[in-house]
């Protein structure tokens, strides 16, 4: 034991110790995740909500009753609300046109229901059962809103992409938009011009991290160079202006918003060069956040599938998502 | 080069080495009882410790990790000489030095009250747009030149804390046999001081060495940034725990070897004063 005196010794005691403490949490979650990694593999699109709303309908036996059932389970005073008698919304701090917010004066107020999602929102509600002042606002980080642990809101709206991975976790309402990936750029970018991802090898690519624009880029395009991450588009637009990009990726809808109105606040001049002709790798659908085993996600597809089907939702994106002008497009 | 113990302290040392192992033993497994027993543990235990997120997402945390270490120690090597000098022109006495003397307090004012993350952005982003010939626009730059400016101030004010602690009689000695100021703080003082504030300086290593992840806002693949983005694909966190556990294998021997070092000098001080 007399190595263990020296100062030598106790450090390599110390590193055993703190390993071996190591060693045993990884060793009690072994197990698991066996398991875990077959579902990450092996479940693709059913671990989804798609499953949910059905549910609901099989549940309720006798079929006579099943809409009253159902219209009742729906009814606001039976929701599992995070606050009785409200729909507390969750979201970004700040929101962007043309997600939510639009106009001059409604910037970063979702409660004035402008933009698409904020449009949306106050639709759904209506279709709910729930008047416009039912309707509560909150602000999340993209961190809490994942985190284990119940939440003090309904659902999460801000763009989250629905993907197998992330519904291990949350669950996620049946999509309400799908997106093409675009590219913005500066005017004397290299990347104007091209019309297919070879055109793209050689160039500096950047995106929002969580994006699947991100993922686009690392799985799609795969640039020599790789993807740089920032954590909003304001940041990537800086480092755009800064010379530090030739590229930025982005949905659609946020491209508009990015060339009108977040570049030109920078003191540059941006142009959308093209939008992609290439279904993305992951999904590219948007569905609201919910909790893990929210029960108020089959309610929700309930009244997204009316707004939907009623053309509520293609006229909500005519309104606020304008796929006007003649943007040229990128094929693989 | 250890201190031989008398036969009897020894066998005490090692009767106490186990004890502490023993407690030590008692008291983790307790905590770790307590924890791994509780309802949601399965939960939490997987989205913080999952074994197979932890293989996944390793590769990637380990190439950023490595981009972190050679921004830290790119980053010390200046800080270490630059806050030097700082602290030596700080330390110049006379009115001739007053314009120097005042410049110096004046960076490490104001460079200590701003927040890293607005000199990381100001200097990683704005320089580069003001699109200045002759200036480089590369973010590793900026975000490393961001660093060394922040931590030279703090790193200063230790050096200065080091040289003040030096004894006045060995500055008027050294200006006694005919050194300059520059020569005695140079030769006599500066050493003296460096050795009293090691420890103090290898604390500011390990601060560092966990804040060169910051520069991951100009679009920096480090290490903790890599396990971001595998967070925000997979909605896991069990790649931080990867990030911290490769932090930690660097911080932790510098921590001990801060220790060590300060415990030698110790006993060699009071070998000397006996």
């Amino acid at each position: 034991m007399e190595w263990a005196n020296t100062t030598w010794g106790k450090v390599v005691i110390g590193l055993v110790a703190v390993l071996a403490v190591v060693l045993v949490v990884v060793a009690l979650t072994g197990g698991d995740d066996e398991d875990s990694a077959a579902d990450t593999t092996a479940a693709p699109e059913e671990t989804t909500t798609t499953a949910a709303p059905e549910e609901t309908t099989t549940t309720a036996a006798p079929e006579e009753t099943t809409t009253t059932e159902a219209v009742q389970a729906c009814a606001v005073e039976n929701l599992p609300l995070a606050s009785a008698g409200t729909l507390t919304v969750a979201t970004g701090e700040p929101v962007f046109p043309p997600w939510m917010g639009v106009g001059d004066d409604f910037f970063d107020v979702p409660e004035s229901g402008t933009g698409y999602e904020g449009a949306l929102v106050y639709a759904l509600a209506a279709e709910m059962g729930f008047s416009d002042d039912q309707v509560v606002f909150v602000r999340t980080g993209f961190d809490e809103a994942i985190a284990p642990g119940p939440k003090d809101w309904d659902f999460n709206i801000q763009q989250y992409s629905i993907t197998a991975t992330r519904a291990e976790v949350v669950d996620f309402s049946d999509p309400y938009y799908t997106t093409k990936q675009s590219l913005v750029a500066l005017p004397g970018s290299p990347v104007i011009g091209a019309t297919t991802l070879a055109d793209l090898a050689d160039t500096r690519l950047g995106a929002a991290i969580g994006t699947t624009s991100f993922d686009f880029i690392e799985e799609v395009i795969q640039p020599n160079e790789p993807a740089s991450v920032y954590d909003d588009n304001v940041d990537a637009i800086a480092a755009l202006v800064a010379g530090q990009l030739d590229g930025i990726l982005v949905d659609l809808p946020t491209a508009y918003f990015m060339t009108a109105v977040q570049i030109p606040e920078q003191g540059a001049e941006g142009v959308i060069v093209a939008q992609f002709a290439i279904e993305a790798a992951g999904a590219d659908d948007y569905g609201m956040l919910f909790a893990k085993g929210n029960e108020l996600v089959p309610c929700v597809n309930e009244a997204l599938g009316v707004l939907a089907g009623g053309g509520t939702l293609q006229a909500l994106e005519d309104e606020w998502l304008a796929q006007g002008g003649d943007v040229a497009t990128i094929t693989e | 080069m250890w201190p031989r113990l008398p036969p009897r302290a020894r066998e005490e040392g090692s009767r106490a080495a186990l004890i502490a192992a023993g407690s030590t033993i008692i008291v983790v497994g307790l905590i770790l009882w307590i924890i791994l027993t509780s309802e949601a543990w399965p939960a939490v235990q997987k989205q913080f410790f999952s074994w197979f997120h932890f293989k996944e997402s390793f590769p990637d945390v380990l190439r950023g990790f490595w981009l972190d270490v050679k921004m830290f120690i790119v980053a010390e090597i200046l800080i270490l000489s630059f806050a030097l000098v700082l602290a030596m022109i700080r330390s110049l006495r006379g009115p001739a030095f007053f314009p120097l003397r005042a410049i110096v307090v004046t960076y490490i004012d104001i460079i200590r009250g701003i927040p890293m993350l607005l000199l990381i952005l100001l200097l990683g982003f704005g320089v580069p747009a003001l699109q200045l010939q002759g200036v480089p626009t590369s973010r590793l730059f900026w975000g490393v030149a961001a660093l060394v400016i922040s931590y030279s101030a703090y790193t200063a004010e230790v050096y200065r804390a080091g040289i003040e602690s030096v004894h006045e009689s060995q500055r008027m000695s050294a200006r006694s046999i005919g050194l300059t100021q520059v020569q005695a703080l140079r030769f006599v003082i500066v050493p003296q001081a460096i050795r009293n504030v090691i420890p103090a300086l290898l604390n500011g290593f390990v601060s560092l060495q966990k804040d060169v992840a910051l520069v991951f806002v100009l679009g920096v693949r480090e290490g903790l940034r890599e396990a971001d983005i595998y967070n925000a694909r997979t909605f896991n966190y069990t790649s931080y725990v990867v990030a911290a556990v490769l932090f930690l294998l660097i911080s932790v021997p510098v921590a001990r070897f801060t220790d060590w070092y300060t415990e030698r000098d110790r006993r060699r001080r009071q070998a000397m004063s006996t």
